[in-house]
C-alpha cells in the first residue's frame, strides 16, 4: 500500500502523532479522501495549505495523480515561489 | 509530445529579438501608470505615521469640504471578512489580513499601514485632503526585530493569534504564529558520530523588491456593477480573485487587464491599490487612478522577509556531513505569512546529509507585511548553512568545492524535506564550477574568492494558452501570464517550434481576465514551463487540425498527412502525390474548410525540475573605508533546456545582482520611533551597473524530462547564493567572518577595527 509521511507539524495534529502510515489508494484524491475518513479535518488541511511528493516528484492540486502500492509520499507545505 | 533532440529544434535555443523590446526601449510600452480615462479621478492614500497604534477615531469632515475631494474610503467601506486561508498569491495569505493590510481596521501594525484614501480631481488636491484626515490614535509599544517579538513579554500585534504548530494549543497569544519542523535520521547520534561540530548563528535584514516601476492602478466601476482594473501585478487572475473577495464582487463582475510591468520578483503577487481605489469607483463613479510613490513603496509593501538562521553542521574528518540541524526565526512583517515553510525545506536541499532537523517560526512584527521575493525563503536559509558549511570547510582544511562534492545531493538521495530526488543536476552545477577557468585565476591581496550553492523547487500549476491562426498564416499566441522574465518570447519561440514557422510570424500576446482561460500567477519560476507547456499544447492541437484541413483540400485521410517545417505533406506515397501545402496556404482556405483555425488549452502542470546553482565570486576589501568591490562573479546553473538563452541569462544576472545588494547593502533603518528611516534610492543601496563586472552565466542544460523541450524554471535560484558566496569570499580576503547581513561599509570597517586588537596581540 502507498505509504505517506507527514513532514509537518500542521498534518500531525490531525493524527494523534503518527507521522507515516499506510493508505489504500490509487490516486492522490482517494488518499486525501481515506485520510480525512480516518483524521477528520486532515482533507481539508491538504488541500488548502499542502503540496504531496509522490515519489519524489512534488505535485500541486493534482487529484489525479497516480499512486502505485510502492508509492512513497510526502505531504510538505505548498510551494509559491517569487 | 516530445522535441527534446536539440539538432531538431529550429526555433528553440536561439535568441531572437524580444517581442516587447521595441516597445519598452522607445517608451511606448504601457504600464500601469500610463492609462488614462476621460473624467478619471486620482486617488492618494492617508498612511500611519506609527509603528503600532489604536485607531480611536477618524474625521474625514476637514477633507470632504475641499474642494475638489469626490470621496473617501476606510476600512468601513470594505465588508468585514472573517480569517480564511488562501492561496491565490505566491504563498497563504489570509483574506481578512489582507483586507486589513490595504486599509486597516481597529489598528495600525506598521509605519506607513493605510488608513484612508481619498478620490479627486488632482493628485496633489488629494494629497492634500489626505493631510486634512484627522486620526486620532493611541500609541501602543511596538516591536521591529525578530528575536525580540518572539519574547513572550513582547507588544503583542494581535489578541487572536496562537501559535500553530505545537501542542498543546497555547493559551495566551503571540507573536509567533507558527512553528514548522521537518526531521530525518537521528540527529543526536549523528552529532554523536561527527569528529568536528560546528554551531553558528546568521542574520539577514528583510530587503525590499526594489521594482523599477511603483504599483499603479486605474480602475472602473460601472452603474452595472462591472468593473474594470488595469494594473501592474504579477498576475490578472489574482488581482480579480483577490479584489472580488475583498469587496464582496463576483469574479464575473471583474475584468483584470495586465499593463506591462516594470519588475516584480514576486513583490507584485498581492494587492495593495487595486480593491482601495475600486472602493473610491464605486463611491464616486468614476474612474480612479492611483500610483504609488517611491515612499510609499517602502513604507506599505514587500518586503522580503528577514531571518536569523541558527545553524550547527557535525562532519567526519575527511568531511562526510553526520548530521545538521538549523534553527529558522522569519519575519512575516504585521501578519502571519512568512516563506519559513519553503525556507525550512531548502536549508539541505543541496546535501545528502542522513541525519538532520529544521524548525522554523514565523513571527509577527510591526513591520509591512512580508512579499514573495525570488525564491522566497531560499536565501536566508542557504545563506546560513552555505556560510556555516565554509566555515566547516576552513576547520576542517577542506576546499568548500569539495567538501560540497563530498556531500552532494544526487538522483536517488531522500531530501530532508522527504522527496527522493530524481533528475537532479546538483553535482553538476559543481562539475561545471570546479573546472571553470575562474577558480585559477590568481587572487591580490585584501582579495578573497567565495563559493556558495542554492536551490529552488520551481513550480508547474494551471496555466491557459490559446493559438490562432490569422488568414495570412502568421499566428497569435494568447497566454494568461504577465511577463515579467520574458515568458512571451519563449512562449511564442515554443509555439513557433512546433507550428515550424519563423518566430517573427508568431506573435505572443499576454491576454486578460475575460479572454483567456483561468491562469495562476507568474512567479515560482513557473510560466515558460507551464505556460510554455500549454502553449505547446495548443500548438500541436492547431497542427492537427492543419493536417485535416490539408487533407480535405487533398481529398485524403487526415491521418495520410504529415507535419514538417510549417508545411504539411503525404505521409508517404500510398498517400498520393501532392505539392507541399504551407501553413499560409491552408489559413487561406480556412473558411472553406470549416472555418479559423485556433485551438486553447489549459493544463495543471505538473513535472516542475528543480533547480540548483553553484556560484564562485571574487571580492576585494577596502580595509580603509569596509567598500567590498566584486571583482568577478560566475554563477553555474542547471537551466534544463534554455529556451531563448539570453533570457536564461538574464534571469541568472538579475538575481545575483539582487543577491549581492541582500549581501552589501540593502536594509531597512528605523528611527527610535519604530519610522521607516531610508524609504527611497538615495538611502536604500541597491546595486548599479557600476557596482558590478560582467556577471557571467554558465547555463548546465540537464533537460527536463518532464517538459516538451526540456525546460526548468530558471528565474529565482540564482538570488539563493550570493549572499554566502560574497560571505566567503570577504572571509577569504581578510580574514573575518561576517555573520549578518548586509556588509555595508560602517559594518565591515566596525569588523575590522574591532579585529585590529586582536591582529596587533597575535603580532
Amino acid at each position: 500500500m502507498p505509504h505517506v509521511h507527514f513532514s509537518g507539524e500542521a498534518a500531525r495534529r490531525f493524527t494523534g502523532g503518527l507521522t507515516e502510515l499506510e493508505v489504500e489508494a490509487n490516486n492522490f484524491r482517494r488518499m486525501v479522501l481515506e485520510l480525512d475518513r480516518r483524521f477528520p479535518g486532515l482533507g481539508r488541511q491538504i488541500e488548502e495549505s499542502m503540496a504531496v511528493a509522490i515519489d519524489g516528484e512534488i505535485f500541486q492540486d493534482a487529484y489525479l495523480a497516480p499512486l502505485n502500492p510502492e508509492s512513497e509520499i510526502y505531504l510538505i507545505p505548498k510551494i509559491g515561489g517569487g | 509530445m516530445t522535441y527534446m533532440p536539440k539538432e531538431l529544434q529550429k526555433v528553440v535555443g536561439t535568441r531572437p529579438i524580444r517581442p516587447d523590446g521595441v516597445d519598452k526601449v522607445t517608451g511606448r510600452a504601457n504600464f500601469g501608470a500610463d492609462m488614462v480615462m476621460p473624467g478619471m479621478l486620482w486617488g492618494k492614500v492617508k498612511r500611519s505615521p506609527h509603528a503600532h497604534a489604536r485607531i480611536m477615531s477618524i474625521n474625514v469632515d476637514k477633507a470632504l469640504k475641499l474642494p475638489g475631494v469626490k470621496a473617501i474610503v476606510t476600512s468601513d467601506d470594505f465588508p468585514p471578512i472573517a480569517s480564511e486561508e488562501a492561496f491565490v498569491g505566491e504563498g497563504p495569505m489570509n483574506f481578512r489580513d489582507l483586507s486589513r493590510n490595504c486599509l486597516a481596521r481597529d489598528k495600525v501594525l506598521y509605519d506607513g499601514h493605510a488608513v484612508a484614501a481619498v478620490a479627486a480631481i488632482s493628485p496633489s488636491i488629494a494629497e492634500e485632503a489626505c493631510e486634512l484626515i484627522e486620526v486620532s490614535y493611541h500609541v501602543l509599544p511596538y516591536v521591529i526585530d525578530v528575536e525580540e517579538a518572539m519574547k513572550p513579554d513582547a507588544p503583542l500585534l494581535h489578541d487572536d493569534l496562537f501559535t500553530q504548530g505545537v501542542e498543546p494549543k497555547p493559551s495566551h497569544p503571540s507573536n509567533v504564529a507558527k512553528v514548522v519542523a521537518f526531521a530525518k535520521g537521528d540527529i543526536d547520534a549523528g552529532f554523536r558520530d561527527a569528529d568536528v561540530i560546528i554551531e553558528r548563528r546568521y542574520s539577514n535584514a528583510p530587503v525590499h523588491q526594489a521594482y523599477i516601476e511603483p504599483h499603479a492602478c486605474v480602475v472602473s466601476f460601472a452603474a452595472d456593477r462591472q468593473c474594470t482594473i488595469w494594473s501592474s501585478s504579477q498576475g490578472q487572475f489574482m488581482v480579480r480573485a483577490y479584489c472580488a473577495k475583498l469587496l464582496g464582487i463576483d469574479i464575473s463582475d471583474i475584468r483584470a487587464i495586465p499593463a506591462e510591468i516594470g519588475g516584480g520578483f514576486g513583490g507584485k503577487t498581492l494587492v495593495y491599490l487595486e480593491p482601495v481605489a475600486l472602493a473610491l469607483a464605486k463611491k464616486t463613479g468614476r474612474p480612479v487612478k492611483m500610483v504609488m510613490s517611491r515612499e510609499e513603496v517602502f513604507r506599505g509593501t514587500g518586503p522580503a522577509a528577514g531571518a536569523v538562521v541558527e545553524v550547527k553542521l557535525g562532519a567526519k574528518k575527511d568531511g562526510t556531513l553526520t548530521a545538521g540541524e538549523v534553527v529558522l526565526k522569519y519575519q512575516a512583517g504585521a501578519f502571519p505569512g512568512s516563506p519559513v515553510g519553503p525556507g525550512c525545506m531548502c536549508a539541505f536541499a543541496m546535501y545528502d546529509i542522513p541525519n538532520a532537523k529544521v524548525t522554523g517560526y514565523d513571527v509577527v512584527s510591526n513591520r509591512p507585511k512580508v512579499a514573495a521575493y525570488r525564491a522566497p525563503g531560499a536565501p536566508n536559509s542557504s545563506y546560513g548553512v552555505e556560510s556555516c558549511l565554509h566555515e566547516l570547510a576552513d576547520q576542517l582544511g577542506i576546499d568548500p568545492l569539495a567538501l560540497r562534492e563530498k556531500n552532494a545531493a544526487k538522483d536517488g538521495v531522500k531530501a530532508v524535506h522527504g522527496p527522493t530526488w530524481q533528475n537532479i543536476g546538483y553535482a553538476q552545477t559543481l562539475e561545471a564550477a570546479k573546472n571553470h577557468p575562474h577558480l585559477k585565476e590568481k587572487l591580490g591581496p585584501n582579495q578573497g574568492r567565495g563559493i556558495a550553492s542554492g536551490f529552488w523547487f520551481n513550480i508547474g500549476g494551471e496555466s491557459s494558452a490559446a493559438c490562432h491562426i490569422n488568414e495570412d498564416g502568421t499566428a497569435v499566441v494568447v497566454s494568461g501570464n504577465p511577463d515579467i522574465g520574458g515568458s512571451r518570447a519563449s512562449i511564442g519561440m515554443m509555439a513557433a517550434e512546433v507550428l515550424g514557422i519563423p518566430v517573427e510570424k508568431v506573435r505572443p500576446i499576454v491576454g486578460d481576465t475575460s479572454s483567456i482561460g483561468f491562469s495562476f500567477l507568474t512567479g515560482g519560476s513557473r510560466v515558460t514551463f507551464a505556460t510554455g507547456m500549454a502553449a505547446t499544447q495548443a500548438a500541436e492541437k492547431v497542427v492537427e487540425e492543419l493536417k485535416k484541413r490539408a487533407a480535405m483540400i487533398w481529398d485524403i485521410p487526415a491521418d495520410a498527412v504529415e507535419w514538417k517545417d510549417g508545411k504539411a505533406y503525404p505521409a508517404g506515397p500510398n498517400a498520393g502525390s501532392f505539392e507541399p501545402l504551407p501553413l499560409a496556404e491552408i489559413a487561406l482556405k480556412s473558411g472553406r474548410t470549416g472555418g479559423p483555425i485556433s485551438a486553447e488549452v489549459s493544463i495543471n502542470a505538473q513535472g516542475a525540475g528543480p533547480g540548483f546553482a553553484t556560484h564562485i565570486c571574487d571580492v576585494e576589501v577596502d580595509k580603509e573605508t569596509g567598500q567590498v568591490k566584486i571583482l568577478r562573479y560566475t554563477a553555474v546553473q542547471d537551466v534544463g533546456r534554455a529556451i531563448h538563452p539570453s533570457y536564461v541569462e538574464g534571469q541568472i544576472q538579475g538575481g545575483v545582482t539582487q543577491g549581492i545588494g541582500w549581501a552589501l547593502n540593502e536594509e531597512y533603518i528605523y528611527d527610535k520611533n519604530g519610522r521607516l528611516d531610508n524609504p527611497g534610492f538615495l538611502d536604500y543601496r541597491v546595486p548599479v551597473a557600476s557596482d558590478l563586472p560582467m556577471i557571467e552565466a554558465v547555463m548546465v542544460e540537464n533537460a527536463n524530462p518532464r517538459h516538451p523541450f526540456g525546460a526548468r524554471g530558471v528565474g529565482e535560484v540564482p538570488i539563493v547564493p550570493p549572499m554566502a558566496a560574497v560571505a566567503n569570499a570577504i572571509a577569504d580576503a581578510i580574514g573575518i567572518r561576517m555573520r549578518d547581513l548586509p556588509m555595508s561599509p560602517p559594518r565591515l570597517r566596525a569588523a575590522i577595527d574591532a579585529q585590529e586588537p586582536v591582529r596587533r596581540a597575535a603580532e
